[in-house]
């Protein structure tokens, strides 16, 4: 359909936090995305509702370590490595 | 509702024109399908959008004494930027400026709003409001919104969205009566004053708006669906549940089915018999109750497969279980490039190729959905089971051992191990190939809470699988049945020719031998020996190749009587004593290890099922798929088969 520009949040630092690295009951803040994240890709992370400034909290791993189940704000979803590698955040305390 | 749903060559299905259509457009687990089915009931048809394999389904509904309209339910979607085909039909569908014309606009939109996601959703609706099509909401689920101490006001909210909100929990009949009343006042709809922004840096601030204007509490945590997933999702207590429901899953489909396909055989083995002992005229009797009657057999014969795998799958889904399962499998499919969900398809292709593809509509991706498809024929299927037995048993003697082992249970394990490591291969191949230069699409699978799954929908959702299955493929399969049947008993032999021939006609089977053996199945079967040549195979084994592409299993039956031509006593026997009757092999013995080693592994691989050809045209949406699968898997089937020749004659 139309085409729109994304609001990314600011650029987080190399080497930041990602998606991936929170532990188990932990919350983060979303800061933004990889710029390696295809504008698609990174547009559907939104609609989902990971967008900059969205807490998410790790709920459980699968028993082979992937995919890995976060609740973004009031639903529960499931993304893989791939994903939550490029999705930077903050750790909230 | 007395127009024919079915539609052209294309399998587009356009019901009634000139009604009022209604689209209704949704999240995935927002109620879509429970609005739908509550909507339209057993009036759902389903199709394939135009050259893809994205089913579409469409009903009527009546909204008052009179007034019939058309309900169209659009495939699920996040975003109205789509990243995969199913998305791409409902932004075609919803594009009111008309640039895909194969497919109809809508008069109006139903959008369905999960209320317990709202925050989410609402971002959905912002977009779909820029199609600048009526629209009404369907606030779902506020049931489980008041359950989990959220709140919502509706009256402030329906202010603050400017459009009409009708809500209906889980398809109740009250909820159905107000949204017929909305719908059929399809001119009084509210537009809202100023559209919603769709710039993602608005649309958050716009939802925030909306929900503080109406008094949003967010619900809290799901208690009994963590409670729930503390034990599914466990390690090791999920991964004991999840085989133990792989396990019963896999048994109904194989076992409990097996029974109800057997009284279906009965019934029309006995119909068959009826119509044999009434009908005179010879080649009319025969025709009738094996062509016919038979072909129409073989149809049915699927139905409790389906049926059943439908009611399972509605299960797993309407309990919310099917995420939890594909969450579970996730890492092992993604090895194919697939997803957990592709799991449950391609067991249940160990029963049965159809009911397996048919599984793949639980597949959100339509690239995920063909790549399965791709692979599921090659799961070794219950008919190939006999062909195996058979052609084991001549391979090997009953005490041969390999190792501690029966050297035929590792032949037949080994069968099973190589069907399923060839259709995972394979799928992973079809994903990479349909996959190739487009975008990387994020994965991501939404964990519904648990629900008491709603008999309603399972209703619905059997019914129109299986009517479905019944409308598209009846004539494909019953054609198929129809020429084999006239291949293999034309032309007609009169009695005297026979006699002259030295057959005893008092003797059935040897009349059948000597009509199987002089039928143009049988010119067909020596035309295309220059093919089959190489891989061992004789003119005879070239009809039963040909006769078992109605079902694999009647290959077991065509050897047995071409077997008897030979030996009318002992077929068994002359089975193992055929020789080649002639060429450079005259002589040898027809049935030795070579050729059987090829003749496993051809069966293995080729396509010989034109039942499962029926179903991947259906569930494709064009013959272009089943022709590449028929093509790849006989090319396959034939390279592999003289490889398995080479090598074991050179180890015998």
């Amino acid at each position: 359909m139309r085409s729109r520009v994304l609001a990314t949040g600011h650029e987080p630092a190399s080497g930041g936090l990602t998606l991936a690295d929170i532990q188990r009951g932990q919350r983060a803040r979303v800061i933004g995305y990889d710029e390696n994240v295809e504008p698609s890709a990174a547009r559907r992370l939104f609609d989902l509702g990971l967008f900059p400034g969205v807490e998410v909290t790790m709920v459980r791993r699968a028993p082979l370590r992937d995919p890995v189940i976060f609740r973004v704000g009031d639903y529960e979803i499931a993304l893989r490595g791939v994903q939550s590698r490029s999705i930077h955040v903050e750790v909230v305390s | 509702m007395t127009a024919d749903h079915c539609g052209g060559a294309g399998g587009v299905s356009t019901l009634e024109t000139g009604l009022t259509r209604f689209a209704v457009v949704g999240s995935p687990n927002s109620g879509k399908t429970t609005l739908f089915n509550a909507l339209t009931g057993l009036h759902a048809k389903t199709g394939n959008y135009p050259g893809v394999t994205v089913a579409r389904y469409e009903g009527t509904t009546r909204l008052g004494e009179h007034e019939t309209v058309v309900v169209e339910d659009l495939p699920g979607t996040y975003s109205l930027d789509p990243i995969s085909p199913d998305e791409q039909i409902v932004v075609d569908v919803l594009d009111t400026d008309h640039h895909n014309e194969r497919v109809d606009v809508p008069d109006a939109m139903l959008v369905t709003l999960n209320a317990t996601t709202l925050r989410r959703s609402l971002g959905l609706l912002a977009q779909l409001q820029q199609t600048g099509l009526p629209t009404c909401v369907v606030l779902t689920f506020t049931d489980d919104l008041a359950r989990r101490n959220g709140k919502l006001d509706i009256p402030s909210f329906t202010r603050a969205l400017g459009v009409p909100v009708v809500t209906v929990v889980a398809g109740h009949r009250d909820g159905l009566a107000d949204l017929r009343h909305v719908m059929s006042r399809l001119d009084s709809w509210t537009q809202p004053v100023v559209s919603p922004p769709t710039d993602p840096a608005e649309v958050t601030g716009w939802v925030d708006s909306v929900l503080d204007a109406s008094g949003y509490q967010l619900p809290e945590i799901d208690k009994r669906t963590h409670r729930i997933d503390s034990v599914v999702l466990h390690p090791v207590i999920g991964t004991v549940i999840f085989l133990l429901t792989m396990f019963a899953f896999f048994q109904t489909i194989f076992t409990v089915a097996a029974p109800l396909q057997g009284y279906v055989e009965s019934f029309f083995g006995w119909l068959g018999g009826l119509v044999a002992d009434h009908v005179h005229i010879g080649w009319l009797s025969a025709f009738l109750s094996q062509a016919v009657i038979g072909g129409v057999g073989s149809v049915l014969v699927f139905v409790p497969q389906i049926a059943l795998l439908f009611v399972l799958i509605a299960l797993l889904e309407g309990t919310g279980y099917l995420a939890r399962a594909a969450f579970l499998m996730d890492r092992v499919m993604a090895r194919a490039g697939l997803e957990g969900r592709a799991f449950v398809a391609l067991l249940s292709s160990f029963a049965c190729a159809i009911p397996g593809i048919m599984a793949t509509r639980s597949l959100p991706s339509a690239k995920d959905r063909l790549a399965t498809m791709m692979g599921a024929p090659l799961m070794t299927c219950s008919a190939r089971l006999p062909v195996y037995i058979l052609l084991v048993s001549l391979l090997l003697p009953g005490d041969a051992k390999v190792g501690w082992f029966n050297a035929r249970g590792v032949v037949m394990f080994a069968l099973y191990l190589f069907g399923a490591l060839s259709a995972m291969l394979t799928a992973a191949l079809f994903k990479k190939i349909t996959a190739r230069g487009g975008p990387m699409l994020p994965f991501y699978m939404e964990m519904p809470p648990y629900q008491v799954p709603r008999w309603r929908n399972v209703i619905s959702e059997v019914w129109t699988a299986t009517s479905a299955f019944l409308r598209k493929v009846t004539s494909i399969i019953l054609a198929t049945t129809v020429v084999l049947w006239v291949l293999l008993n034309l032309p007609m032999r009169s009695e005297s020719e026979m006699t002259a021939a030295g057959v005893d006609t008092g003797n059935a089977a040897a009349v059948s031998a000597y009509v199987i053996d002089h039928s143009y199945a049988a010119s067909v079967g020596k035309a295309v020996q220059p093919v089959f040549e190489p891989l061992g195979f004789d003119w005879r084994i070239n009809i039963g190749i040909l006769s078992s592409l109605a079902a694999r299993e009647v290959f077991v039956a065509t050897l047995g009587q071409v077997a008897a031509a030979e030996d009318p006593e002992q077929p068994a026997q002359a089975l193992r004593q055929m020789t080649v009757q002639d060429g450079p092999h005259a002589g040898r013995t027809l049935f030795d290890a070579p050729t059987i080693a090829a003749l496993l592994v051809f069966f293995m691989y080729a396509l010989q099922c034109m039942s499962t050809v029926a179903v991947l045209r259906r569930e494709s949406g064009s013959w272009k798929w089943p022709a590449v699968a028929f093509t790849y898997m006989f090319v396959l089937a034939w390279v592999l088969a003289f490889v398995a020749r080479t090598v074991v004659a050179a180890l015998v």
